[in-house]
């Protein structure tokens, strides 16, 4: 696929956090600073590295893409929509009653690949569907976005073996490197450091990345997709909060909630002006 | 002396059918290949067999992708790992999604003997059963096995085998007639129903041999599935015979005696007595003698049998 512009994929970044801060604040909960922190690594999936299509979701041969940190699929959900998979109206339903958009994300929302929002399972659902991939013979690729706090649970190592030991060199995995989780910091709450030494030593390429830096980014995707005989992660280092300053100054604060009313133009006028 | 088979051996006949037959049939396993018999399937079709190690809860949510991807895993370990340890895993990756992974635990009940309660499975018909979209199985031979797990593969959506380790006498008799959902009434009776499931259903009819000598008819119903549960033959059985006595090698606590009595209290109510384990663990022991001990017996079932006789109106 050709590159786009950094600047376009920028222009593309703002409206995804202001969906993302609008559509929470609507809501009235949900998961704002994990949201913000990913969006720019779901737009250089989307908007650069997967072969997928709008109009026909279930593609035999598309990328497919897991959203294993499931509380952060308002960001998941604005992408999708723009990317034409459906109807941009359709944000504002996030969380009601009825809704294709669930507060976790699920397979109701037409291009979501899983279900998820029990933290750890995302990696080994990609794993079966790059297995199942290798094994009839389709040359598509599976990205994994798992969050940081994620890789508390067991189950993430489990899966980071068994992509190993099979040699799944169609599986990318990225993590959402923001330092924090529900609690505070990782470093406080229960530190995963040396994260970069850990992945390489459960036999995976390890690529670093500045996760807002889409050339750094699509450099990392078109690396990973080099690499054979092994699966690569990415940790991409991010802000939680990243693009409003009251949210990433009180990152922890706004992990499950959303914005206040009186504070969303606020927020939305500092999207704006963002670079 | 008829062969002796587990129902574990059934469910590996069935796999190697499958193989010929069903080329979306992949077989996942946690490390215990040869005891839940998928080596069979493994040896004849090692491209489509995959070993996740001692790690359940990674093979159950891969078995999700797969099952994404149109294949039809079949993920076989034993009982008490399956739907204990990955009970989140089969919570999320694949109910939730309705998908088509069929979750084997063999070795369940407490027949599994001597490895005590660590690995007698218990409760897993407990807690699969309460999973929407969930399809609860349990074979009584390992004809109905291999027949159960042929069944399993055709039908759409999430399915639990419960699988024994201990061989026992085929007492079916299927004519093509095999139906996820319909229960088998093994022999017929008049003055109460012993509604059976898995091997107790051997222990139903050697039961009902002992009553028909005291001059007591029983009728003898192999509840194969749990889930879903053929209503109907409870509510008939109920209004026929006027007296139930379950039999599981399993917790009666949301187990079959539970899940009878939800139907028969909405439904029918008639005096019920249940037998399985009674909110406790097992331990230590041979098969039959621990079976014996805790009363999951054709003894046991005829002292419930004549219980419950008294409590009928």
């Amino acid at each position: 696929m050709n590159r786009p512009s950094v600047e376009e994929l920028k222009g593309i970044a703002r409206e995804i956090r202001k969906d993302v801060v609008t559509m929470l604040c609507e809501a009235g909960s949900g998961h704002t600073s994990g949201s913000l922190s990913c969006v720019d690594i779901v737009v250089a999936l989307y908007y650069y590295k997967l072969q997928n299509d709008p109009k026909d979701p279930k593609w035999a041969a598309r990328d497919r893409f897991v959203l294993s940190k499931g509380h952060t699929c308002p960001t998941l959900y604005a992408v999708l929509a723009r990317r034409g998979f459906f109807p941009c109206d359709a944000l504002m339903t996030l969380r009601k009653r009825g809704s294709i958009l669930q507060g976790h994300a699920t397979i109701s929302t037409p291009g979501c690949e899983a279900s998820t929002g029990s933290l750890g399972q995302g990696l080994s659902i990609a794993n079966g569907m790059a297995l199942a991939g290798r094994m009839d013979f389709k040359d598509y690729r599976v990205y994994c976005l798992m969050g940081d706090g994620e890789q508390d649970e067991g189950q993430i190592w489990e899966a980071a073996m068994t992509a190993a030991h099979y040699k799944l060199d169609n599986i990318c995995g990225i993590i959402d490197y923001n330092k924090q989780q529900i609690g505070g910091w990782l470093s406080d709450v229960k530190n995963i450091e040396p994260l970069k030494d850990k992945w390489a030593a459960f036999g995976w390429n390890v690529i670093e990345a500045d996760g807002h830096d889409f050339k750094q980014l699509m450099d990392a995707l078109d690396k990973a997709e080099m690499i054979k005989g092994k699966p690569t992660v990415i940790i991409a280092h991010t802000v939680k909060g990243k693009g409003v300053s009251f949210i990433e100054k009180n990152s922890v604060g706004f992990h499950g909630t959303a914005v206040k009313k009186a504070d969303l133009e606020k927020a939305i006028k500092e999207i704006e002006e963002g670079k | 002396m008829a062969d002796l088979k587990a129902t574990r051996d059934g469910f590996g006949e069935a796999l190697v059918e499958l193989g010929k037959t069903n080329e979306n049939v992949v077989v996942l396993s946690a490390d215990l290949a040869s005891s839940v018999r998928a080596n069979w399937f493994k040896d004849k079709y090692p491209g489509r067999f995959f070993d996740f190690g001692v790690a359940e809860q990674d093979m159950m949510s891969t078995a999700a992708g797969f099952a994404l991807s149109g294949k039809i895993p079949f993920a076989a370990t034993f009982g008490v790992f399956a739907s204990g340890r990955a009970w989140d895993q089969i919570r999320v990756s694949i109910c939730y999604m309705n998908l088509n992974v069929k979750i084997v635990g063999s070795h369940g009940g407490i027949s599994v003997g001597p490895d005590g309660a660590s690995h007698q499975a218990l409760e897993e018909i407990t807690l699969m059963r309460v999973l929407p979209n969930m399809t609860v199985i349990v074979p009584c031979d390992s004809e109905e096995a291999r027949l159960a797990t042929i069944a399993a593969a055709a039908h759409k959506g999430p399915v639990y085998l419960r699988l024994g380790r201990e061989p026992f006498p085929i007492i079916t008799d299927y004519k093509g007639d095999y139906k996820i959902g319909r229960a088998v009434t093994m022999a017929d009776g008049t003055d109460l129903t012993i509604v059976g499931t898995g091997i107790m259903v051997q222990e139903a009819l050697k039961a009902r041999e002992e009553l028909k000598k005291q001059g007591i008819s029983a009728r003898v119903i192999n509840l194969h599935t749990i889930k879903p549960i053929d209503k109907e033959a409870l509510i008939k059985a109920a209004k026929e015979t006027g007296a139930i006595v379950t039999a599981e090698e399993h917790t009666v606590s949301g187990g079959l005696g539970g899940a009878v009595a939800e139907v028969l209290v909405e439904n029918f109510p008639v005096p019920v007595r249940m037998v399985g384990m009674k909110d406790r663990f097992g331990e230590s022991g041979e098969a039959k003698e621990l079976m014996k001990y805790f009363g999951l017996s054709h003894e046991g079932l005829v002292t419930a049998a004549l219980e419950v006789l008294k409590l009928k109106k």
